[in-house]
């Protein structure tokens, strides 16, 4: 529907982002304990510069953050195992991710209250 | 759209965290039980494990636990002719379990274990809100 990119800008986007984030996140936490494992997370910052480089339209960006590469992430205390998952990390890391999260969700939320709003009249 | 995954993710760390739980809870369990015989004595479990990889999704990663092994490092020998399972030459065999090493692995277990739950929690939480959305 042509609507939704106006309507909702990159916050639709960017909770896809971060609900991804969030799943590698967890999936990092969850192998905290797996020899070999390598922790991966995505670089918003990164993506959205790309995004906004290669886009030539809004629909062109859409693909691009949705189609962000998970990158390993540089380990602060690799152990002896081969796993480079740091805990406090992560959890940092999905604190983090869980607040823009919400950020984009309270964005959408206050746009789909204005429509709201302009739809009853009151 | 795969939504919020990160309940199988979680789920699959905290059923892994669980089985190591069960592997220290019979070590511990264990840890006095002596043998007459080197080969019939408990050796301690440990448990194996692995990144579920899948072919379709490049993101998704629980864990998985591939198998439960056993330590094979040689039995303590007790000289205690006075047990009577001792062996001819008066000797009993302990398991090689390691108490500490086993309490240490409790903790970490735990840990683990409860850094799933509140990665669980906050994946509720967000899902919640999602679902408000605009109410």
């Amino acid at each position: 529907m042509a609507i939704d990119n106006v309507t909702f800008g990159i916050q639709e986007q960017a909770l896809q982002v971060q609900r991804r984030r969030l799943e590698l996140i967890a999936a990092n936490i969850a192998n905290a304990d797996t020899p070999g494992f390598q922790a991966r997370d995505i670089d918003f910052r990164k993506v959205l510069e790309s995004a906004q480089k290669s886009a030539i339209s809004p629909g062109a960006m859409t693909q691009t953050l949705s189609s962000a590469t998970p990158q390993y992430r540089t380990a602060l205390q690799p152990a002896v195992d081969g796993n480079t998952v740091d805990v406090q990390v992560e959890q940092g890391q999905f604190a983090d991710a869980t607040l823009r999260y919400q950020a984009s969700l309270s964005f959408l939320d206050s746009r789909i209250k204005s429509l709201i709003t302009a739809l009853t009249g009151q | 759209m795969s939504s919020f995954r990160i309940f199988d993710i979680a789920g699959s760390a905290m059923s892994a965290q669980s089985a190591r739980l069960n592997t220290v809870a019979s070590n511990l369990a264990n840890a006095d039980a002596v043998s007459g015989n080197p080969d019939d004595v408990y050796k301690a479990r440990l448990p194996v494990f692995k990144t579920i990889n899948e072919p379709g999704n490049r993101d998704s990663a629980g864990v998985q636990v591939l198998g439960i092994v056993e330590n094979q490092a040689a039995p303590a020998k007790r000289y205690e002719p006075g047990n009577p399972i001792a062996d001819a030459d008066g000797y009993v065999y302990a398991p090689n379990v390691n108490v500490v090493e086993e309490m240490v692995n409790m903790i970490s277990a735990s840990r683990s274990y409860q850094s799933s739950v509140d990665v669980m929690n906050t994946a509720k939480d967000l899902a919640m809100r999602t679902l408000t959305l605009g109410k």
